[in-house]
């Protein structure tokens, strides 16, 4: 970002609904199917056919809302009029102007808050490809459209412009995602397409200035390619405005091998949409019960996961820098749990999240099937010095490979046993005759001899190949040195 | 009759096909007539009498359905090119329920091209023509649906109405027909013009027979997100209980642009139901005259989206173009008549940046002041009086290249399907050149058992009208 400038962002995010079915019909909610298989009369929009609203979709909606802090309100559905090949009916239905979900927000890891200002539904449209040489729709032999995806439902998050550098747009997109996961909406895949973010973007010279002139950029594929096109689209706007140009509102498409953004219309060809009220549907006036009810059955989202870890670091000492990434990670992989449950088991919070953030993080699907109370248990070996770190992680990894098992006997099956105390007294007492200036220097203390604790140590676990126990040979190394 | 094995399905089925063999060439009431089908259909029924299973309701009655209702395998035009080869996979919800009941399909009904119409001049495939006079129209849209009944092709069938697409058919025919309350009768599997306003309904030589027809299609339907949540109409059972104690209100904005002897026929159906014990009184409902202005924002502003989807992606007529834009556009060229692009391209524009709130959202508010006036009518009326049409039958090409006058037709009935009320039209003797009148009860909504049974009363108390006698072969 140039300086003396600063970028205005809002982030307009779709996100598939994981239903079973469509949002106006029963046919399946799934793709990869052959082409055309889910498909009925009604999301073929064939004549006479009739939407009916999937009330799971609904619940998933307002899950969406109380997620994001909405209020839900009475809503109703409107037709949005346009000729495209994958509109089965060429018009879609949508929430306009009375959506579900209003005035929410979102707080994002970094403590900002970014303003939602609406959540509503749509349905999905099928699907066209071009065959033929370029594979783009001019020059194509002919055109073939899938309407599996057809009728699938949808909603729209948008976010106020509330964002000002492409680094919280990235953020807000990865915390939305999981937010999205957490309420169990959408499985939250930018890449497969579940979730599709359309960035608004817009720059001015200070803050007291009004919002300059926005472009929309489309076709933003993952969360690198949107904080990339927006720091593309922002550099472009403030070029055009030094050189005296002006900026022209536009819908813009981001080209990822290109690295840049291209003029898809301008605002003189936007579509007059003529929305009115869909005819076809009565208005959705959720009660509080059933409000209520969905807010029950929402999970925890992922900033109240993070605030109970850093809670349960804070009780113990308080929480370093990498320690708060650590726990950005083990609540990203949704591995939270298995570090609350081994310290309410009387494991320290530190050595729980260093484990998981480290070690169970590298298989997250298996980390989170694995059984607490194993967990538990190897954790707790590993505390008591019955296993060391090097050990305890070799169980872990075969706890993961194997989806369980006891650790304790899986420790000795590795021939995995605490050393005795003599042989760990007589391996250090090697070492520290081995490296007399060293130990001079570690005798002597203070802040540079006390470090030099650590190089034996390490000596000592190479000798024993990680068997010792670390917290074992710092008391054997204290207690030669008479204190 | 049939279920009590005095006659055959086969047998008078056979003799409503021999009537349409003789008499639909001077007629056309029908775009297809399903004999297969419907001999299929007839021969299971007399199989179930002759096992002791429950045929149905209506069991062995041949039944016309108008060619907007989806008919499974079978082809449903609307009257339009644009549908061209298509045949629906599904069947409409009050087919289903015909099927159910143990109706017998004869075939699908001529109509104004997609409803829009007064006189089923605009389909596709050539005009209905009355049955009483074949010079005249049968008026419209349901005209294939009024004229097979007429004409005796049918003795019951489904039309649906949309700004009086039944009723006014059904006047100028010389039989009944009835818009039930928006609700009452699923929509899925009708082919849409106006959503917010169509409503299929049944037409049929009797006001008992109506009444059945309805009780039949009628109730709650999942596939339908617009049904009314209500028990299955029992409108047959209270048509004998008279019009003792209820008050009629003439509706005094009818009789205002309506022909003298249309209005001195109405004038004769109020004696009646006064002679019958009702208390009747001329009201006024000033808001009805703005119905016809409000109609025509509202139809084309819903039909412009319910037709787009006529498109040459899917299904029906493909007229090939350099790219989809100009497919499009080819298509829909040659597939819809002058009428359909007419209303296409006015609702397109009143629903349109800018104007939508002058004319569409204008429209909407005149609609809610509309039933406003009703519902103060109805604090003291128990239904409305009123023609049906202005006029009796006119001939056919005096109102086709004039849609105002054609849309004028309408006016007595748009004001019931801007409020969703129910309302009948019940032949009531002839105008001066002999031709079917109509006169029209109206009521509140689901009132439609009130409705049928003072419509009972009209029609006991209605002067002759002589069947229609047709002669064999085309017109000329
Ligand atoms: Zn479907």
């Amino acid at each position: 970002m140039k300086p003396g400038w600063e970028m205005v962002i809002g982030l307009e995010v779709h996100c598939e609904l994981k239903t079973a079915t469509k949002l106006f019909c029963g046919c399946p909610n799934m793709f990869g199917d052959e082409a055309n298989t889910n498909v009925c009369p009604v999301c073929l929009g064939l004549p006479g056919s009739l939407p009916v609203l999937n009330q799971k979709a609904v619940e998933l909606a307002m899950a969406i809302g109380t997620a994001l802090n909405c209020e839900i309100l009475p809503s109703t559905f409107h037709r949005k009029n346009y000729f495209y090949p994958d509109q089965a009916k060429d018009y879609q239905i949508s929430q306009y102007d009375e959506p579900i979900n209003v005035n929410g927000h979102l707080d994002l890891p970094d403590g900002s808050r970014v303003g939602i200002e609406r959540a509503h539904m749509e349905e999905d449209t099928g699907k066209t490809s071009h065959a033929g040489s370029s594979g783009r729709i001019h020059g194509s032999d002919y055109s073939l459209v899938d309407y599996n995806r057809s009728g699938v439902p949808l909603v729209e998050i948008v976010s106020a412009p509330d964002m000002r550098s492409s680094a919280q747009a990235r953020a807000y997109a990865g915390e939305l995602r999981a937010v999205l996961v957490a309420s169990g909406a959408s499985d939250g895949k930018m890449e497969e397409g579940s979730m599709r973010v359309d960035a608004n973007v817009s720059v001015r010279r200070s803050v007291d200035d009004p919002f300059g002139t926005r472009c929309e950029i489309k076709n933003l594929n993952s969360v690198r390619s949107l904080g990339r096109a927006i720091e593309y689209e922002a550099d472009r706007q403030i070029a055009l405005i030094e050189a005296g140009e002006v900026v022209v509102q536009q819908t813009r498409h981001w080209d990822e091998d290109a690295g840049r953004t291209v003029t898809l219309r301008s605002k003189e060809d936007a579509y007059d949409y003529r929305y009115f009220l869909e005819p076809d549907l009565v208005p959705l006036v959720p009660d509080a019960e059933w409000i209520d009810a969905v807010a029950d059955t929402l999970g925890m989202m992922p900033a109240v996961r993070r605030a109970r870890l850093v809670r349960l670091l804070e009780e113990s000492g308080g929480a370093s820098e990498s320690q708060l990434d650590q726990v950005a990670t083990v609540v990203d992989l949704r591995l939270d749990d298995l570090v609350v449950s081994a310290v309410a088991g009387g494991v320290s919070s530190g050595l729980a999240l260093a484990r998981t953030a480290n070690e169970a993080a590298n298989d997250a699907d298996a980390a989170r099937r694995l059984d607490p109370a194993a967990y538990l248990a190897l954790l707790t070996m590993e505390a008591a010095g019955t296993v060391s770190a090097t050990q305890a992680k070799a169980v872990l990894a075969d706890l993961l490979v194997r989806g369980g098992g006891d650790p304790a006997a899986m420790a000795k099956a590795k021939g995995f046993e605490a050393m005795s105390e003599d042989s760990l007294a007589s391996t250090v007492a090697e070492v520290v005759v081995a490296h007399p200036d060293e130990w001079g220097r570690y005798c002597e203390g203070g802040e540079k001899g006390d470090k030099l604790a650590g190089f034996f140590t390490g000596l000592v676990m190479k000798a024993t190949r990680g068997q010792a126990n670390g917290k074992a040979v710092a008391t054997e190394l204290q207690r030669l040195r008479g204190g | 009759m049939v279920s009590s094995g005095e006659w055959s399905a086969v047998d008078i089925l056979e003799q409503h096909l021999a009537a349409i063999e003789a008499g639909d060439g001077a007629v056309h009431a029908f775009n297809l007539v399903t004999a297969d089908l419907a001999r299929e259909q007839a021969v299971e029924v007399d199989r179930k009498v002759a096992a002791g299973e429950d045929p149905g309701l209506l069991a062995g009655v041949p039944v016309a359905l108008k060619d907007n209702l989806c008919t499974r395998g079978v082809p449903t035009t609307c009257s339009s090119r644009i549908l061209e080869g298509w045949r629906p996979p599904y069947d409409a919800t009050v087919v289903t329920r015909l099927r159910e009941a143990g109706a017998v399909m004869v075939g699908k009904t001529n109509m104004d091209e997609f409803a829009m119409g007064s006189s089923t001049e605009t389909s596709a495939f050539g005009p209905t023509r009355n049955p009483h006079d074949t010079s005249r129209v049968p008026g419209g849209s349901s005209g294939g649906s009024a004229a097979a009944v007429a004409a005796g092709f049918a003795p019951l069938a489904l039309g649906s109405d949309t700004g009086g697409s039944i009723r006014q058919p059904a006047a100028l025919c010389g039989v009944v027909g009835m818009k039930p309350t928006y609700g009452t009768v699923s929509r899925y599997g009708l082919v849409a013009f106006a959503s917010s306003l169509d409503q299929i309904g049944p037409l049929a030589t009797s006001v008992a027979d109506a009444a059945l027809l309805f009780d039949v299609i009628g109730g709650n339907d999942l596939l339908d997100s617009t049904s009314l949540h209500r028990p299955t109409p029992r409108a047959l059972a209270v048509l004998d209980d008279g019009v003792d104690g209820l008050t009629v209100g003439v509706l005094s904005e009818f009789l205002d642009g309506a022909a003298p002897d249309v209005v001195a026929r109405v004038h004769q159906a109020a004696e009646a139901l006064a002679g019958a014990g009702a208390r009747v009184e001329e009201v006024s409902v000033p808001e009805v005259a703005f119905g016809l202005s409000a109609y025509y924002l509202i139809a084309p502003g819903e039909a412009s989206s319910n037709l787009a989807r006529y498109d040459g992606v899917r299904y029906g007529l493909r007229v090939d173009a350099e790219d989809v834009a100009a497919m499009n556009t080819a298509t829909r060229s040659a597939g819809f008549g002058a009428e359909v692009k007419r209303r296409i391209m006015l609702g397109t524009y009143v629903l349109s940046a800018g104007y939508m709130d002058a004319y569409y959202n204008q429209a909407l508010r005149v609609r809610t002041r509309i039933i406003e006036g009703f519902t103060r009518a109805y604090h003291h009326c128990d239904v409305l009086l009123g023609p049906t049409a202005p006029t009796t039958a006119f001939a056919l090409g005096a109102k086709v290249d004039d849609p105002l006058t054609m849309y004028l037709s309408d006016v007595c009935t748009i004001p019931s399907n801007l409020a969703g009320h129910p309302a009948i039209s019940v032949p009531f003797g002839t105008g001066d050149d002999g031709l079917p009148v109509g006169v029209q009860l109206l009521g509140p909504a689901l009132s439609e058992g009130t409705v049928l049974k003072v419509a009972a009363v009209v029609e006991a108390a209605a002067p002759p009208l002589a069947a229609p006698v047709l002669v064999e072969g085309t017109p000329t």
